[in-house]
């Protein structure tokens, strides 16, 4: 009996540790001035330099750094936000309505979720520099804003939290059909639509292959490739090292506060669309 | 009943998203596809250069292309032992979440989903960082082993994948395993069925659609690797610029031969599409027995 409790609290115990202790060692790195980086136990503090770190970090280059997180939250916010409400719309037209060519769009969008993303980067670019939009800010926004795969769930969530009653006895209250949608029928699926935001907003904060190929200018960068840049500059300028460190900190720290003020939500909702 | 079909509102609701899908979806592809179908030629070595239709052409440079298929099988590789272990330990770890032998269950689900929180970009440069012989804090692990080496990058780099992803997958898991009504362990019970062989003969089959969906994003993200490999480079001289399929498209278009980056991007679509509609068909085969 005993033994039964023991074994799973191990493995529990190891992985936990497996996946803190790299962000703990980040945390620790990024706290030391850059002479002790190397010299003071790497997973433990020296003396305490993150602020001085931190400093620096938005200093360096007229804080070109601050300049990266900012895109990097109007990128993801924007598209997630607007993405999301779009792609349950439209999952929600597909699940409240008969209506012909119904299933054939369904189709189309869910062989959309089997298209890797990746794959459509490099003709994205070709088709904006046919325009000159290359190199811009929505050469990244506007592509980010799509989210098949957040249609597929909207449709799911649609079908099972959203009753034909309910529709049926708004409009014999004469209420308009776009009207419902806003005001009751995104209400009832308001839990699933926080979940497709999350990803979406995972999915394009990491995004990293669109704007490296569209981007030229720094100015416009979202952090990851900023901070991608910086680290292959590291062999030359090894001063750069402690930035990129302690940038890689600051870049997490959006995501982490994300999940954990929406933890409600994607605990639960997240599987939600796999049982179907 | 007879009702008459709101137009005006389904255009509303379908006509945004179907636009952008269309113009960033729909039109790269098929864009891409007709790229591929073109070559650029040029009268003399410093003539000026035109592009000409050229059939299969690129094709045929893709499909003899060596580096390419290396690649290729590269990815497989990788997949065919990163994804068994990442999604089993996915799924050990919402089996004992769920199992009620475990105190503390909000703080481990929460610790295991942190490092999805991480970029790809910023989860390569951290282990890079990790894997280094002299910033280690490991180094009684890097002495002995160079993780960067040739022989050793490709699993280095599917840790890097595997610490990012299993909190995800276990999380789908594990909520599909909660969504199992309680009736159903009733029978076990009385059977006298003990958590393992729950386990094993109930939960898994239950919650096996949720493992399919996992297995299926993961083989479309494994053949998409790109951002792990890319910042190695910077690392570790053993990854080349065509290192993974997509590295090759990267590289290839920065040369730049857009028509065959092009041709490299249509093929790499088409097997991924490919091999996850087999895993997906070969599953439902299974689930019908």
């Amino acid at each position: 009996m005993k033994l039964n409790r023991i074994a799973p609290m191990v493995i529990m115990g190891a992985c936990t540790l497996y996946f803190l202790v790299p962000i703990w060692w980040l945390l620790v790195a990024a706290s030391k001035s850059r002479s002790e980086f190397s010299s003071t136990d790497p997973l433990w503090f020296a003396d305490f330099a993150l602020m001085d770190n931190l400093r620096e970090l938005f200093a360096y280059r007229d804080g070109v750094f601050l300049r990266w997180l900012g895109n990097s939250i109007v990128y993801t916010g924007g598209a997630a936000l607007l993405g999301t409400v779009l792609a349950a719309m439209c999952g929600y037209a597909l699940a409240k309505y008969r209506f012909p060519g119904r299933e054939a769009i369904f189709n189309v969008v869910l062989s959309g979720v089997l298209v890797p993303a990746t794959a459509l980067a490099l003709p994205l670019f070709l088709i904006f520099s046919q325009f000159n939009a290359t190199n811009t800010f929505w050469s990244v926004f506007l592509p980010s804003l799509v989210n098949p795969f957040g249609v597929y769930l909207a449709r799911i969530y649609a079908s099972a939290s959203v009753p034909d009653e309910l529709l049926e006895a708004a409009r014999l209250d004469g209420s308009g059909e776009v009207r419902t949608f806003f005001t009751v029928s995104s209400r009832l699926m308001f839990p699933a639509l926080v979940t497709i935001f999350l990803f979406h907003f995972v999915a394009v904060w990491n995004n990293f292959l669109l704007p490296l190929i569209m981007l030229g200018n720094e100015r416009l960068f979202p952090v990851t490739l900023g901070l991608y840049t910086w680290n292959t500059q590291v062999n030359q300028y090894p001063e750069v090292r402690m930035l990129v460190l302690t940038g890689a900190l600051v870049s997490i720290v959006p995501l982490v506060i994300a999940f954990l003020l929406l933890q409600r939500f994607w605990r639960n909702g997240l599987g939600s669309g796999a049982i179907k | 009943m007879t009702r008459k079909r709101p137009v005006a509102a389904l255009l509303f609701f379908i006509l945004p998203f179907g636009l952008l899908f269309a113009a960033f979806y729909l039109a790269p592809i098929g864009y891409a596809i007709k790229q591929s179908l073109y070559t650029v030629e040029r009268t003399g070595t410093f003539g000026p250069a035109r592009e000409v239709f050229g059939g299969l052409v690129q094709y045929q440079r893709v499909f003899a292309d060596g580096p390419f298929w290396e690649s290729i099988g590269r990815v497989l590789l990788f997949g065919v032992v990163q994804v068994p272990v990442m999604l089993g330990l996915a799924l050990l770890l919402a089996l004992l979440l769920d199992s009620g032998l475990v105190k503390g269950r909000r703080f481990f689900r929460l610790a295991f989903f942190v490092p999805y929180a991480v970029p790809g970009v910023v989860a390569a440069i951290m282990w890079g960082f990790l894997y280094s012989p002299n910033l280690s804090p490991f180094t009684t692990l890097t002495s002995k082993w160079d993780l960067l080496s040739a022989d050793l990058v490709l699993w280095a780099m599917a840790n890097v994948v595997t610490w990012v992803f299993v909190g995800y997958n276990m999380l789908i898991i594990y909520s599909s395993l909660l969504a199992i009504p309680q009736e159903v362990y009733e029978a076990a019970r009385l059977d006298g069925a003990g958590a393992i062989r729950t386990a094993w003969s109930i939960k898994i089959p239950l919650v096996m659609p949720a493992i399919v969906l996992t297995t299926v994003f993961s083989i479309i993200g494994t053949l998409q690797l790109l951002a792990e490999p890319q910042v190695f480079r910077t690392f570790s001289s053993a990854v080349t610029s065509t290192y993974t399929p997509n590295l090759t498209v990267y590289s290839t278009s920065s040369i730049p031969n857009f028509n065959l980056a092009a041709a490299f991007s249509v093929v790499l679509a088409l097997a991924t599409c490919l091999l996850s509609f087999a895993f997906l068909k070969v599953t439902q085969r299974g689930g019908d027995k």
